[in-house]
């Protein structure tokens, strides 16, 4: 823990890289995930298929094969990034939105069909009804698995400071551990306390909003 | 207690992991440069040499991703220079090559897994420092490496020696020593951290970065694998004395390590490893033998 300490300006500006690498990648994940989402229950076949695919080729990727596919398979069709951290915005995101895409589908079916038909019988279109009736409801319903996806969010963010080239809070670790060979345990140790100050109030702020958002049925 | 018994938990939860992760002794085929196993050997009752030997077994911690000192391939037994060295400290203690147990160590688990007695010595290009030197202790050194710099073929951006680091983007890997030496001495310098040198020589082959910066042997390595894409600068500016790790305060073991190794320096056995593994795949010859540092 001393290291820990003794490094502290490290410490912080390891753990405020993990912060926004992880919101960042949160968002674009919920952006991109309710879209794909969107495109699963959509009426337009091709539509409806791109999702499944994306979800069934991404989900089933591991997430250093996909670090590893942005970081070095891109730039070979000229794809390149302007930093290794927004690469690695990109690959979290990338990963993270076929997750959120499931959730938010599966919140999607949850809301009664019968909201969808009234919507429409008043004569909302398909992209209506599901922004202003049932995307809200739904939204409401998967707050606890939206929250569980954000705390393995920040722990995956964990491979891009570990194996590709970010300065975060687990790079941090293998370099205070090389310069602190006393401490090896004490500085992982920290270091995970470090990723639980963000993802222990993240759960608790979750359950809050799940009691403020629940809908009752 | 509470806390020591989640170290101990802990422990227990690396030890499974590594277990799955260490490969079973297999065949030892290939270039291998055999060492001869000595059918009886004596040693004094209670020192570890007894009892390894009365085992007729050890633990070896090594690298399994550094080419030409310790690599190793799927379903197979680790191969180079550093598993060549441990081989001949074994079999002077008369374990043959089949017992012994290779467990990979990372830069980060060295200290802990000796401390521990997970590993009964660590041969994983483990540079011989002070710092170190507080927690276990070092037999050897068996080889002196050099921190160097590998550029993109020809050289354009001039690179000459680590001078060059504040103006170019250079890369090594996360918690090794030559990051630290950078870190240290060129703390501006736009340092890019991966996991292994294999994709720091990926990022530079996209022009990601402009130099990988670590031990020669290894870059030597990437060079000659492809050297159309790569050069060597030549020109090292550190000394690495590659150490052997044995736990903390064992004296006689370490000395007996140390007489293992000068003996090879000697016979021949210890150029025989060179040239079969680090030598055979950089094409130079062995070096002279270090002579060892018995603090």
């Amino acid at each position: 823990m001393q290291a820990l300490l003794a490094n502290f300006d490290a410490l912080w500006s390891g753990f405020l890289t993990t912060l926004a690498m992880s919101v960042a990648a949160a968002i674009v994940a919920t952006v991109l995930g309710t879209v794909l989402a969107a495109f699963r229950v959509s009426p337009i076949p091709p539509l409806r298929a791109f999702g499944a695919i994306y979800v069934q080729l991404v989900r089933n990727t591991p997430l250093t094969a996909v670090f590893f596919l942005v970081i070095f398979g891109l730039p070979a069709v000229d794809v390149t990034f302007q930093s290794f951290f927004i690469a690695a915005v990109v690959a979290l995101s990338v990963y993270t939105a076929a997750f959120v895409c499931e959730v938010i589908r599966s919140g999607i079916n949850s809301v009664s069909a019968g909201q969808a038909e009234a919507a429409r019988a008043i004569g909302l279109t398909f992209g209506q009804s599901l922004r202003e009736v049932v995307l809200p409801q739904a939204f409401r319903t998967v707050v606890p698995p939206l929250g569980n996806l954000w705390i393995a969010l920040v722990k995956n963010s964990a491979i891009a400071g570990g194996a590709f080239a970010v300065a975060d809070l687990t790079q941090l670790a293998a370099n205070l551990a090389r310069d602190n060979p006393a401490e090896v345990l004490g500085v992982f140790g920290g270091i995970a306390l470090a990723y639980m100050v963000i993802t222990v109030p993240s759960g608790i702020a979750v359950g809050i909003i799940e009691r403020r958002t629940a809908i009752l049925r | 207690m509470r806390v020591r018994r989640l170290t101990a938990a802990l422990a227990a939860l690396g030890l499974v992991a590594l277990a799955a992760c260490s490969s079973e002794a297999g065949d030892t085929e290939g270039s291998d440069p055999s060492v001869e196993v000595p059918e009886e050997v004596e040693f004094e009752e209670g020192t570890t040499m007894a009892e390894l030997a009365e085992d007729g077994a050890m633990t070896v911690g090594t690298k399994f991703d550094q080419p030409g000192f310790g690599l190793i391939s799927p379903s197979d037994v680790p191969e180079g220079f550093d598993v060549e060295i441990a081989k001949i400290i074994a079999a002077n203690l008369g374990i043959a090559a089949e017992d012994i147990e290779w467990v990979e160590t990372v830069s980060a688990n060295r200290e802990p897994f000796l401390e521990q007695g997970r590993v009964d010595m660590v041969v994983a290009t483990y540079t011989i420092n002070d710092d170190r030197k507080e927690i276990i202790d070092f037999a050897g050194p068996y080889y002196v490496a050099g921190q160097d710099i590998m550029v993109e073929a020809g050289n354009p951006l001039g690179v000459e020696g680590p001078e060059s680091f504040t103006d170019i983007r250079v890369c090594s890997v996360n918690g090794s020593t030559p990051a630290g030496f950078v870190q240290e001495n060129y703390p501006d310098a736009d340092l890019t951290l991966f996991a292994e040198y294999s994709l720091c020589a990926e990022a530079l082959k996209n022009g990601q970065v402009d130099a990988v910066t670590t031990d020669n042997v290894i870059l030597t390595s990437f060079v000659s694998q492809d050297p159309d894409a790569f050069e060597l600068i030549g020109n090292p500016f550190t000394e690495e004395p590659y150490g052997i790790g044995v736990p903390k305060g064992d004296d006689e073991f370490r000395s007996f390590i140390n007489d293992v190794l000068e003996e090879s320096f000697e016979d021949g056995s210890w150029e025989a490893a060179w040239d079969a593994t680090a030598g055979a795949i950089t094409d130079t010859p062995a070096p002279e033998p270090p002579s060892v540092d018995r603090y």
